[in-house]
């Protein structure tokens, strides 16, 4: 099983690079794994990464774009509830790429 | 994005028959499926030791359960008519990707242990031993083939290199060698009842959101019911289409003919997968297992009709083998065709004049077509032969003022794959997938430059996803992939003359 060592602690991944255990996340973890994406951590890409931590708590699986990105657009403005600007936030695709810095299961399907 | 570390293809002019490079593509592999995939579909969680023994077995039993496969195996005269068929070819150069190569993995094993002269001689007849280095061929290059099937329609005697690769895979998934992507996808739809892993409540969630969505943008009330008993049709889509974009613009589509046409539906969250990856790996029994949840559902529901979403290879497991995974389908109306794809139902309520559809409204596009290679293949829609080509062609010129075709070698039954068919449409393929989109991304560039094409016009969830990643990667933006039925969405009039005339 893949594994990365962080601040002394090993932690499980899938072969992506995915945690395998949701409950070991935390705020370096995300770091950490942010920058394997070369993805550098705002406060706009935090909001992002809560929401989605906040959805999966609840409903098991990442919410699809669109749910996404309403919700940005009703708590940092208009302008922002669009794709473009997932997109500029997390150029590897908002699903995979977020999901991965927040700490969720990859989706996979016909996506 | 990840940095590409491999060549993408220059894309010519027209499509080239590349000059071989043995080995080419040898390094790309699915990632091993595990225990806990393997398991719960009844596989050997890991290798077995007596793998060799076992794999011949089981190819012996696949040779008396399907005869079509032993007459492939034997049948073949190495004409070459396949040899530049195949897009995976094409686009990695690698000879064990012509499909001739491709089956001749399987066929030297079927000489070595099924014919006397491979027994006895097998250098002579080139049969070789089931060992180590042949698996590992089998692993890659029949995870190299999409099964789409494209092969088959230029082999003299008919020989469908699809079938061979689905077998080489039930016989791997019998020896405890599986594919993680295919078989973690089978088990979620046996556990949740999609291939996403979509519960209950964030399908219910989700689908109440595009309601409201709808309800903003059109000021009509469309609902996407679910769990809706007493419904007329049970509305069978790919569970993409409750996720990713652009797929939800074809699942508001759907909304959008139901709504008008006046016709209730309904979406089954326990059958709410329309996709069968129990066809990617060969398994009938996997294959039935998913069908039948689709006949409980219409059953316990009890509705009418079966409708179909854009989804290729379902289509082809809906329409070629349904009735005999999970029928008989008799409590059906059999005044509607059992099963019927969406857009042979949109297309006949618009036939009837039970739809209107503003063409302007896409005026901003210029369509072409890209056959699902499932779908152009492997079914029928309507009641005319080419049915499945002329159908989905025939709703966007209803929906479309600008329609154009790409080149005729790479349309109709002569379509190429999207690339990331027949199980895949996974990451650690993508060199392959980005590889393999080639030819259909030449014949796309050309309408593109020469006719200002910019949408292309799809019904398989795995095509739109595929496109959506790959098409970028050769400067090509992610927003000229789209449904059939997102044109509908944006064509179709709301509250014009609603209901059946």
């Amino acid at each position: 099983m893949p594994s990365f060592e962080l601040n002394g602690r090993t932690y499980e991944t899938d072969e992506d690079g995915y945690l395998i255990n949701l409950a070991d996340w935390n705020q370096d973890v995300a770091k950490y794994l942010a920058e394997g994406e070369s993805v550098d951590m705002t406060e706009s890409h935090w909001e992002v990464v809560n929401f989605l931590r906040e959805y999966y708590e609840e409903y098991k699986i990442a919410p699809m774009i669109r749910i996404l990105t309403k919700a940005i657009g009703k708590k940092l403005g208009k302008e922002k509830g669009n794709t473009k600007y997932l997109y500029d936030l997390y150029p590897g695709g908002p699903a995979k790429q977020a999901c991965k810095i927040a700490g969720l299961p990859k989706p996979t399907g016909c996506v | 994005m990840a940095d590409v570390n491999y060549e993408i293809p220059e894309i010519q002019d027209e499509i080239e028959t590349p000059r071989l490079k043995e080995g080419a593509s040898a390094h790309l592999g699915p990632y091993p499926a595990q225990e806990k995939h393997m398991a719960p579909l009844g596989f050997p969680a890991a290798r077995v030791e007596d793998w060799q023994s076992k794999g011949v077995e089981k190819l012996g039993e696949l040779l008396k359960k399907y005869r079509s496969l032993q007459v492939y195996l034997d049948i073949c005269v190495k004409c070459g008519a396949c040899a530049d068929k195949c897009h995976y070819y094409l686009g990695t150069r690698d000879p064990h990707n012509m499909p001739v190569q491709r089956a001749e993995l399987m066929r030297g094993v079927y000489r070595r242990y099924f014919t006397p002269a491979g027994k006895l001689l097998p250098g002579v007849v080139r049969a070789h031993d089931f060992d180590e280095e042949t698996l590992k061929k089998w692993v890659t290059y029949f995870h190299q083939c999409s099964q789409c099937r494209r092969c088959s329609v230029f082999c003299p005697y008919g020989i469908d290199t699809a079938e061979i690769s689905m077998a080489a895979r039930e016989i791997m998934d019998s020896i405890g060698v599986g594919h993680k992507y295919t078989t973690e996808i089978v088990g979620k739809v046996h556990t949740i009842g999609n291939n996403l892993g979509i519960p209950q409540p964030a399908l219910k969630g989700t689908l109440e959101f595009l309601e409201e969505d709808m309800l903003d943008t059109s000021g009509h009330e469309i609902r996407l019911p679910l769990d809706q008993p007493g419904a007329e049709v049970l509305l069978v889509a790919p569970s993409a289409d409750f996720f990713s974009e652009p797929h939800i613009q074809s699942l508001m589509g759907y909304a959008k003919v139901f709504h008008q046409a006046g016709i209730s539906f309904t979406i089954s969250s326990y059958a709410s997968e329309a996709a069968n990856f129990g066809m990617f790996i060969g398994s009938f029994d996997q294959k039935r297992k998913i069908a039948a949840r689709i006949a409980k559902q219409a059953r316990e529901l009890g509705v009418k009709r079966l409708v179909v979403g854009e989804c290729g290879h379902a289509w082809r497991v809906a329409y070629s083998f349904w009735n005999t995974l999970a029928g008989p389908w008799d409590f059906l109306d059999p005044n509607y065709p059992v099963p019927q794809h969406i857009c042979e139902f949109t297309y006949d309520l618009y036939k009837k004049g039970a739809l209107v559809f503003d063409r302007d409204a896409n005026d901003d596009k210029v369509v072409t077509f890209h056959d699902s290679c499932n779908v152009a293949r492997a079914t029928r829609m309507g009641d005319r032969p080419g049915g499945q080509m002329m159908i989905p062609r025939e709703l966007i010129r209803a929906t479309c003022n600008r329609f154009v075709e790409m080149d005729p070698d790479t349309i109709g039954e002569k379509t190429f794959c999207c690339g990331g068919g027949g199980g895949l449409l996974t990451d650690e393929l993508m060199e392959l997938r980005v590889k393999g989109a080639m030819p259909r991304v030449t014949a796309l560039k050309r309408v593109m430059e020469d006719k200002e094409v910019n949408f292309l016009g799809l019904i398989c969830a795995i095509c739109k996803a595929q496109f959506s990643k790959i098409l970028p990667i050769y400067g090509i933006p992610m927003e000229t992939v789209g449904g059939v039925h997102q044109l509908v969405s944006n064509a179709i009039q709301l509250g014009a003359k609603r209901g059946i005339v």
